[in-house]
């Protein structure tokens, strides 16, 4: 097994975030701001003219497909000011133009205002090379919903030229604390458009996506103890899943969302219990006299991973969701926790601690090959995106607990930090 | 017996000559205590705190607290743990004994053990590090005939910590059982 931790690389990296931090200033008025560590060796160059839109909307859609774009550091989202022509319809384009920009994609689009206050917004992909449509969408909106189009708009590009979904559309959720104020928040994947799921003056911790990303369960000290509460992000409406004597915590949903892995202590070290969402079914799954947490499924719903001291460091295991014997995954490093699996179930995501220092690390299952891919020295919770490109996790910076998301090849990083105080325990959304 | 007892009496002495200030504060706390380890207390802040001579004559009623009184170990409530560790040290023995003993001579008494960790690391993970050193100390309460049914663990992890800064002289204050006597939170 080996580290492919590079530090020179990282260095260089860290000298391009400061030149595209001066760049970049905060997205529309967004609660969380970004700011974007390197990018991918092969950008893909893209053009992206302005659409005709109305200037009193509330979002510019070029930007925000354009932020969305260079966020994911696989494009190099070209400057077109210079450019003559500013078409709007697959008629007014002259490639060449583009094609001198060294574009090898482009997109036009606008947005036609329609009666009782819809919107209509056009959108085409073009291949600058080969002169030709890749991709080409109608949306019939409502003003609000002008930026969730720009976010499905950058899916779509990214995409068809990636060949890998896109996730500018998903959600994450994240916990703010300011002073002793603790807020469980959602938002787009941009950190836009955050909304308050719960707020409390007790801690809150662990949430995690029910599969459809209707809802949210998550650990609540409100009680003076940890209990479990499963929330609809639809409704607002709330249920104790489990509020058992002593420790409830570290919820997980099961691949179908009928059952989570959650962990109790009745009065002994945490262990593992399966639980039906409805909150009936309590059955237990690990039985060892040490620490049996952080449970996670596998995507095929076969296996829980999850941390454990039980040879004397945490280390990450798995075990049937039947029960049974636990098998040993990590064996570098004395202490290993907090595992999520990637979308299709090859990677595994967790923190490792090296030298002092806590850092987000990927193995390959199949494998074993490791790669630790963080340069800082507190990360915390991980988690892979959808699309298994990007894993977030929370780091602290300066001092200051932020979020941090970064390509599963280690080479793109992003930070969002909220003005007002530490951002912890993120989760990616579903697709 | 007599081994504890001493470890005991080491450890009182210790405890006294740390909080001189307290010991000035309430002088005759301690003389009604007839357990060993108060009495050890006693002798210590006569010498430490001669000034206390001054009101103390009048002979108080037994009426202050044990667990209160800072002049009993049992006053004393922490137990501190090393990184990622749930042993319980020799030095906290003659404290965690003197609550043990306390809780057999009152079955009415119950308490909440209190697990937390530093910040360091998962979040649920140092919640169950927290839950683990409340454990640990619940099993050498068992082990000196403590009943379960007096005793309820429970961890904060790291959401609760005593000290907030970054170094490990306050990390070291947060990986800490806490004993809380029913009715004092």
């Amino acid at each position: 097994m080996i580290c492919l931790y590079n530090s020179h690389m990282t260095k260089k990296l860290l000298a391009i975030w400061f030149v595209l931090n001066g760049l970049l200033s905060a997205t529309e008025g967004a609660a969380l701001t970004i700011e974007i560590v390197g990018g991918a060796a092969q950008q893909i160059p893209i053009a992206i003219v302005p659409f005709a839109q109305s200037a009193n909307l509330p979002d510019s859609l070029a930007m925000v497909v354009d932020a969305d774009l260079r966020r994911s550091g696989l494009f190099r989202v070209l400057e077109t000011r210079g450019v003559a022509s500013v078409p709007h319809e697959l008629a007014e384009v002259k490639y060449p133009e583009w094609a001198a920009l060294q574009a090898q994609a482009m997109t036009i689009g606008k947005v036609e205002t329609l009666p009782g206050n819809r919107l209509q917004v056009s959108f085409r992909l073009l291949d600058v090379v080969k002169q030709s449509q890749i991709a080409g969408l109608e949306y019939n909106i409502t003003p609000r919903q002008l930026r969730q189009t720009a976010h499905k708009i950058a899916d779509i590009i990214y995409e068809k030229l990636t060949g890998e979904p896109g996730v500018f559309a998903t959600r994450i959720t994240y916990i703010t604390k300011s002073g002793k104020h603790y807020v469980l928040q959602v938002a787009d994947a941009d950190g836009s458009n955050a909304q308050t799921v719960l707020s409390s003056v007790e801690p809150i911790i662990s949430p995690a996506w029910s599969p459809d990303g209707t809802q949210l369960a998550y650990v609540s000290f409100e009680k003076k103890k940890p209990v479990i509460y499963v929330q609809s992000l639809v409704s607002g409406q709330r249920y104790v899943l489990a509020n058992f004597k002593g420790n409830n915590s570290a919820p997980g949903w099961s691949p179908d969302g009928k059952k989570l892995a959650i962990v109790l202590t009745h009065g002994a070290n945490s262990q593992i219990y399966l639980i039906n969402a409805d909150g009936t079914g309590l059955a237990q799954l690990s039985h060892s006299n040490a620490i049996d947490t952080e449970p996670t499924w596998s995507p095929d719903g076969k296996w829980i991973y999850f941390t454990s001291d039980r040879g004397g460091s945490p280390q990450i295991y798995r075990m049937s969701v039947l029960g049974g014997d636990a098998q040993r995954v990590t064996y570098e490093g004395s202490y290993n926790v907090s595992p999520h699996l990637s979308p299709d179930g090859n990677q595994l995501v967790y923190i490792r601690r090296d030298d002092g220092k806590f850092r987000v690390t990927v193995q390959e299952l199949a494998t074993g090959q490791v790669q630790v891919l963080s340069d800082s020295a507190q990360d915390e919770s991980p988690s892979f995106a959808p699309n298994g490109r990007l894993i977030i996790y929370a780091t602290n910076i300066n001092g200051r607990n932020v979020l941090s998301a970064v390509s599963a090849d280690g080479r793109v990083r992003q930070r969002l930090s909220e003005s007002g105080g530490d951002v912890r325990e993120p989760s990616w959304g579903p697709l | 017996m007599n081994k504890r007892l001493m470890s005991s009496i080491v450890l009182a002495a210790f405890l006294a000559a740390c909080s001189s200030k307290a010991v000035k504060e309430e002088p005759k706390a301690a003389v009604e205590d007839k357990s060993p380890t108060a009495q050890v207390v006693e002798k210590a802040p006569a010498k430490e705190a001669p000034a206390a001579t001054a009101t103390p004559v009048t002979e108080q009623k037994p009426t202050v607290n044990p667990l209160k009184d800072p002049n009993n170990i049992l006053s004393k409530r922490s137990i501190y743990f090393d990184f990622d560790k749930d042993e319980v040290k020799s030095e906290y023995r003659p404290l965690v004994e003197a609550h043990a003993k306390y809780l057999n001579e009152h079955a009415d008494a119950k308490v909440a053990l209190q697990g937390n960790a530093d910040e360091r690391g998962s979040r649920e993970y140092n919640l169950a590090l927290g839950q683990k050193r409340a454990v640990a100390v619940k099993k050498v309460m068992n082990v000196l005939g403590v009943n379960d049914k007096q005793i309820e663990t429970v961890s904060y992890g790291e959401e609760k910590p005593r000290c907030a800064e970054r170094n490990e002289a306050c990390w070291a204050q947060n990986r800490r059982d806490d004993i809380v006597y029913q009715g004092e939170e």
